[in-house]
């Protein structure tokens, strides 16, 4: 077992807080069938991959692919970032990474940034490798707006209950199935994966995950070197008499 | 902001990602510090082959830093044939690893949004109407 990441400097009143999601992600990128995956996928000689987390939030899955890069891909030459739509999730997430860095250097890989923004928008595209996404997945009658930058600093004077609510819900409410914001993403993957690309993407039972699949193997494919879009449950948790309550799907392109 | 994240960003409005001049982002008004980082050769020769290098030379200009040679450095430049990284390699890492963006606007090339950095966290956060 690979230690976790410390989070203790969170506030979690603004910032989701590690659970049961955050750490299926954790065993699932570190498990030997995905390690091995990975390692395949982008072998030594290759160039440095760039792995991307979507909504890091407190940033544990993502200091914990920095600080074992060397035994997740087999190589310390993995850049990461990420992206959070909730500014001070951005830096409790640069924080986090940066912890868990410094007592794991001949292990870690290369954090680049966290940096405010909604999914992969600001993403230049076919430059991510690695996508990883533990969405807003709750079922909810309505989608919190995205906060706008221009009221950063208002924001953050008001420091208010109605504020810290309105941050959380930005990491929990998914709309409709609570798919409406993973749904998104998935209509920017193509765009956003380079050629060797592969997401990561967690989803519990009331998002369909068997719908989802289907619909992601009948993608359209991107050109004409690439045969088909694949999709594969690599972990699924909370499993009891047969009812599963999370599960990861890695979504990925041959060619 | 490291210098080096800028190679992966671009303006996050739909209808700009379409045109050239999106990418690469440029830096107006900014403040930059040096931020000391444990170097990872191997990486920034793994990443050298993914790195837009004329946009990277447009950003020393634009920045006022030295200036970057017409052409990026080959294999061969980076590693003395005692297997130690040289002077050229070290130069990178300083440039894309520890040269950071604290405060500023990054500006489209193609629609002139300026994105505010603020504690060295870039927002690319659009108002409703523009996105």
């Amino acid at each position: 077992m690979l230690p976790t990441p410390s989070t203790s400097h969170v506030n979690y009143d603004q910032v989701y807080e590690p659970a049961e999601d955050s750490y299926l992600l954790l065993d699932t990128l570190s498990s030997a069938s995905e390690t091995a995956f990975l390692q395949r996928r982008f072998p030594q000689h290759a160039t440095s991959p760039l792995v991307v987390e979507i909504g890091p939030g407190s940033g544990v899955v993502l200091a914990f692919v920095t600080a074992h890069a060397g035994r997740i891909f087999a190589r310390r030459n993995v850049g990461t970032l990420g992206v959070d739509v909730n500014p001070v999730a951005c830096a409790a997430t640069r924080q986090t990474v940066q912890t868990a860095s410094a007592s794991a250097r001949a292990d870690c890989g290369v954090f680049l940034d966290a940096v405010n923004g909604d999914l992969t928008t600001a993403i230049k595209p076919g430059s991510v490798d690695v996508l990883i996404f533990n969405p807003p997945y709750v079922p909810s009658e309505s989608l919190p707006s995205l906060p706008v930058h221009d009221e950063h600093d208002a924001a953050d004077a008001r420091g208010s209950f109605a504020r810290d609510s309105h941050l959380l819900s930005l990491s929990t409410d998914g709309g409709i199935d609570g798919m409406e914001i993973t749904n998104r993403l998935l209509a920017q993957l193509d765009v956003a994966l380079s050629a060797r690309g592969v997401a990561y993407i967690l989803l519990c039972a009331q998002n369909k995950p068997e719908i989802v699949m289907a619909q992601v193997r009948a993608w359209p494919t991107r050109d004409a070197s690439m045969l088909r879009w694949n999709v594969e449950k690599v972990a699924s948790s909370g499993r009891k008499a047969g009812w599963e309550k999370l599960c990861v799907i890695r979504i990925w392109s041959d060619r | 902001m490291k210098l080096l994240t800028l190679n992966f960003l671009t303006c996050a409005r739909k209808t700009c990602k379409a045109t050239a001049a999106s990418f690469p982002l440029h830096c107006r008004e900014v403040e930059l510090e040096q931020v000391e980082m444990d170097p990872n050769p191997l990486f920034i020769k793994n990443m050298l082959p993914r790195l837009d290098w004329k946009a990277m030379k447009g950003l020393t200009q634009e920045l006022g830093l030295p200036q970057l040679p017409n052409e990026a450095p080959s294999e061969e430049e980076l590693q003395g044939a005692d297997g130690e990284p040289t002077q050229v390699l070290n130069d990178l890492h300083t440039l894309l690893m520890e040269t950071s963006v604290v405060s500023g606007k990054l500006v489209c090339g193609n629609c002139e949004y300026e994105y505010p950095v603020k504690d060295g966290i870039a927002s690319f956060l659009l108002p409703s109407h523009m996105v």
